[in-house]
């Protein structure tokens, strides 16, 4: 085995004394590794003569990196005190607050690193040193000893001989597992179709009173707030109804011209859904059947609405029928009416909104 | 009583008897620090993963002080202007305020996020080293399982990370989860309720993620990182094949101080690369998003990346709806398939991919040593194939985007990414095996007849030929006698030494050889006279 040690004379693998005098620390740190069954068969100094130039410029060079870490560090803390850093609108200094943080932060941490990295690659010695796996699996005998240990704790434990213990603590044990579901179970589990509510919508009449469409801001809507070819989201007019609590309510509400709004109508006639239009106005949920994104992307031209998410298209003009893309199902349809100048819902939603189910009829 | 002189020098050694005398630690510290490890570049790309974590871990405490996960209503008034009186969520007008009013939030919060991309990043990255190189074979099967949960439980800690803000774009995707939830056939509409405690969104689902995304996941993360960073120091590291490196050896430094200082550094730089990302480049500006409404969306509402691939699997799926005739009638989702069936495959196949592979090569031995992805074209092939399914999926997740900046019509680029999930990923299979072949192919042709040495010889009937440098001994036919050992065949002059390398660091060339002692791997470089002759056209 070659070895070059460098000043160290080890040339042998043989065990060494380590009490001796003479033996280096080197050497016993070899030893050390011996005993672990590892053999250090490569270990070269980067700089055999101590001083020369290029050590010194490498050290000069890691040193300087972790001043400027300093530096750095010192900038952070500096900028982070006293750099403006309250949101203002348009351009100013504080909008440099997070960059220059991450800045400083980022560069102190990298220099940190690359000092570290330059110490460890370019100043410490080289080394090759090889390990002993010992990937031998233990012996047939080991392995029956263990083996048999394990099995005779069950011995011991003589539930073959008294099997009356095993089975009263299977039997106590169920029950205290079923006090772990429990509390999941009873908590957590509701039952879904609690007041019909995947069925349902804030639009359901309450107490026979059809609900009026509304602004976002609360404010009935009437058929000249939309022109033709134009569309608003409308919700429900009810307490929180342009909130989330009534996530599944948004409505598209649109305008059609003339030709668009006679063949809507015809679409319609033919679904059974007459007088669900108002005029030329017609009214389809936002929330999109395939997985409840708000459908809103409204194309004049061709008369399709795009849901954003996973791009399926809908027919305005043939009862919103899915045309493109992943949706499978029509966009529900909300009948309208006008009273008194505003637009109400003559009902609920005859289909289910939102995402399909599995019980949906 | 005779005072008894201090002795400074001896205070360590005495220290460390007395530490020893009780918990007995000399032997296993010692065998600690003297452990051999073995370095490839490659190796380190599951440590960016392990340091990113780090630092997801001391960012994300540092935000859980001022963020409020609750879906009560208030009307933000903090100093983002163009947001004053509308109301929101607290979830959300505390992720504006660490963005504005909290000093320095922003660079924390911009950190976590680039961490956690960061973290999945490696960990798919890392995933693909350990698969071509089929380091998960025997007796690592178990640690590949616990890696590849490790990227589920990641995925799952940065949904449920991304969506407790509560903007308009997280908002939108948790509505796409509970959809899916639902979509499940019998129990998805009680799956549904029982996690928004109701019909979506309900009033208490970003607490209940608040504490899955800063309590479970974490801990089960620290847990399976604990197990399979265990598992890597019990069964020691897989090297590459090469000099003096056999199935029963490690070959390479001591973890102490060496090997150790690199890692630290290292560890230093990800978290600086990441302090950098997150101080000059922007990421998830909640604030441009707005509360989350269920009304509002915009154009381009993409997740995060690595959710990509359920996103575009979703966009692909064609509408099939299954009905099922029976009382009222039931409903399976085309939803179902893409976001539920197809995680569920991508999970299960993979989990078990090394028993499967070990069982078709009927390969019940114990492998150390890895493999050149080249050598086993079979696998090669399979990964690539997996990696461009995944591509076209995560491409699909950004096609509206593609359409409109490429200019390409919406509706083709869903029917491309139908398409080309089912015609791209035999291609790839198809090409990378060939390569792999014929990567091999020249690997031997290059121990046979020597390596390309660029000159041309003119032999006295005129005919030309170009001289090869035979790698080693030949026999008599000037074949090489040299056997393949799955490592690097050098394949170049300045491989061997008889060119120095063309440009030696990154940003200048160096001709003289440096003068540093160089390591075993890299023989002395030393230019030859006759160097000028050969010429090897690559000299600057």
């Amino acid at each position: 085995m070659s070895t070059r040690t460098d000043g160290h004379a080890v040339s042998t693998s043989d065990a060494i004394d380590v009490n001796d005098p003479e033996v280096s620390r080197f050497d016993i740190v070899r030893e050390g590794a011996r005993r672990d069954d590892i053999e250090i068969v490569h270990y070269e100094a980067q700089f055999p003569v101590p001083g020369t130039k290029a050590e010194r410029r490498i050290t000069r060079v890691i040193a300087a990196m972790f001043l400027l870490v300093g530096l750095f560090a010192t900038a952070f803390v500096v900028a982070y005190i006293w750099w403006p850093w309250q949101y203002k609108p348009g351009t100013g200094a504080g909008k440099l607050y997070t960059p220059i943080l991450g800045l400083t932060l980022g560069l102190a941490l990298l220099l940190v690193g690359f000092g570290i990295l330059a110490w460890g690659k370019k100043l410490l010695p080289k080394e090759v040193s090889i390990q002993d796996r010992h990937i031998e699996p233990a012996s047939d005998e080991e392995r029956k000893i263990t083996g048999n240990t394990l099995v005779y704790m069950a011995d011991e434990l003589g539930v073959r001989r008294r099997p009356l213990l095993g089975v009263s603590l299977l039997a106590g044990l169920a029950p205290v597992g079923a006090v772990a579901a429990a509390p999941l179970i009873g908590g957590l589990i509701e039952q879904p179709h609690k007041n019909n509510q995947y069925f349902t919508t804030g639009w359901k009449p309450i107490d026979g009173k059809l609900i009026h469409l509304t602004h976002h801001d609360g404010t009935p809507v009437r058929p000249e707030d939309v022109s033709p070819g134009g569309q608003i989201t409308v919700f429900p007019g009810i307490e929180g109804g342009a909130t989330n609590k009534h996530a599944d309510s948004p409505v598209l509400l649109i305008h059609l011209r003339e030709d668009d709004a006679t063949e809507a109508k015809a679409a319609n006639d033919r679904d059974g859904k007459q007088n669900f239009m108002w005029g030329n106005y017609i009214a389809y949920s936002k929330i999109c059947t395939h997985a409840g994104c708000p459908a809103s992307l409204y194309e004049q031209q061709t008369n399709r609405l795009l849901c954003p998410c996973h791009q399926s298209q809908f027919l305005i003009t043939d009862n919103a029928r899915p045309i493109f893309g992943p949706a499978s199902r029509r966009l529900p349809q909300l009948p309208l009416t006008v009273e008194e100048g505003f637009f109400v819902a003559q009902s609920d939603f005859t289909e289910t909104v939102g995402p399909d189910f599995w019980e949906r009829p | 009583m005779k005072r008894r002189r201090f002795d400074l020098a001896a205070v360590p050694g005495k220290a460390a008897r007395e530490v020893d005398d009780r918990l007995q630690v000399n032997t296993p510290l010692r065998s600690l620090l003297n452990k051999v490890f073995p370095d490839h570049w490659s190796f380190l790309l599951g440590e960016i993963a392990l340091f990113s974590f780090v630092v997801l871990l001391l960012t994300g405490v540092y935000l859980t002080l001022f963020f409020e996960p609750s879906l009560r209503e208030v009307t933000y008034d903090g100093s983002y202007r163009p947001l004053q009186g509308t109301h929101m969520s607290a979830a959300y007008a505390s992720t504006l305020d660490i963005s504005f009013d909290v000093r320095g939030g922003l660079v924390m919060r911009q950190m976590h996020h680039w961490a956690a991309l960061l973290f999945m990043a490696s960990i798919i990255v890392h995933m693909m080293r350990i698969f071509f190189t089929g380091a998960f074979r025997k007796p690592r099967e178990l640690n590949w399982m616990i890696g590849y949960l490790l990227f589920w439980v990641g995925f799952l800690a940065g949904f449920t990370g991304y969506s407790i803000p509560d903007d308009g774009l997280s908002g939108t995707g948790l509505r796409i989860a509970s959809g899916i939830i639902l979509s499940i056939p019998v129990i998805g509409t009680w799956a549904a309720t029982a996690a928004f405690a109701g019909e979506f969104p309900g009033e208490i689902i970003i607490s209940r993620f608040f504490i899955l995304h800063v309590l479970l996941i974490p801990a089960l993360l620290v847990g399976l990182i604990s197990a399979h960073l265990g598992l890597v120091f019990k069964q020691k590291h897989t090297q590459w094949p090469g000099p003096g490196r056999t199935n029963s050896n490690v070959v390479g430094e001591r973890m102490f101080p060496r090997y150790a200082l690199k890692q630290g550094g290292f560890f230093m730089i990800v978290f600086g690369v990441i302090a950098l990302l997150g101080g000059l480049v922007q990421i998830n500006p909640i604030w441009l998003f707005g509360p989350y409404e269920a009304g509002v969306v915009s154009a381009a509402s993409q997740p995060d990346w690595y959710v990509m691939f359920l996103d575009g699997s979703t966009r692909l799926m064609p509408p099939w709806q299954i009905n099922i005739p029976i009382g009222d009638g039931y409903v399976i989702p085309p939803l179902f398939w893409p976001t539920v069936v197809l995680p569920g495959l991508m999970t299960m196949i993979p989990l078990f991919y090394p028993f499967i592979e070990a069982r078709l090569n009927r390969d019940r031995a114990i492998h150390n040593l890895l493999q050149r992805p080249r050598d086993v074209p079979g696998r090669t092939a399979l990964g690539a194939m997996a990696v461009s399914f995944w591509l076209v999926l995560t491409l699909s997740g950004a096609n509206d985007v593609i359409a409109d900046k490429f200019f390409i019509s919406l509706n083709a680029m869903t029917w491309a990414g139908r398409i080309g999930l089912i015609v791209v990923p035999p291609i790839a299979y198809y090409v990378t095996y060939r390569i792999c072949l014929g990567l091999q192919q020249h690997d031997r042709e290059v121990l046979a007849h020597g390596v390309e040495t660029g000159i041309i010889r003119r032999l006295p009937s005129g005919q030309f030929v170009e001289v090869h440098q035979p790698l080693g001994r030949t026999d008599d036919h000037g074949h090489g006698e040299l056997e393949y050992v799955g490592w690097v065949v050098p394949k170049k002059m300045n491989r061997l030494g008889a060119l120095g390398p063309a440009i030696r660091g990154f940003f200048y060339p160096i001709e003289k050889p440096a003068e540093a002692p160089v390591s075993p791997g890299h023989p002395p470089v030393e230019p030859r006279p006759e160097r000028e002759e050969i010429g090897s056209g690559e000299r600057r």
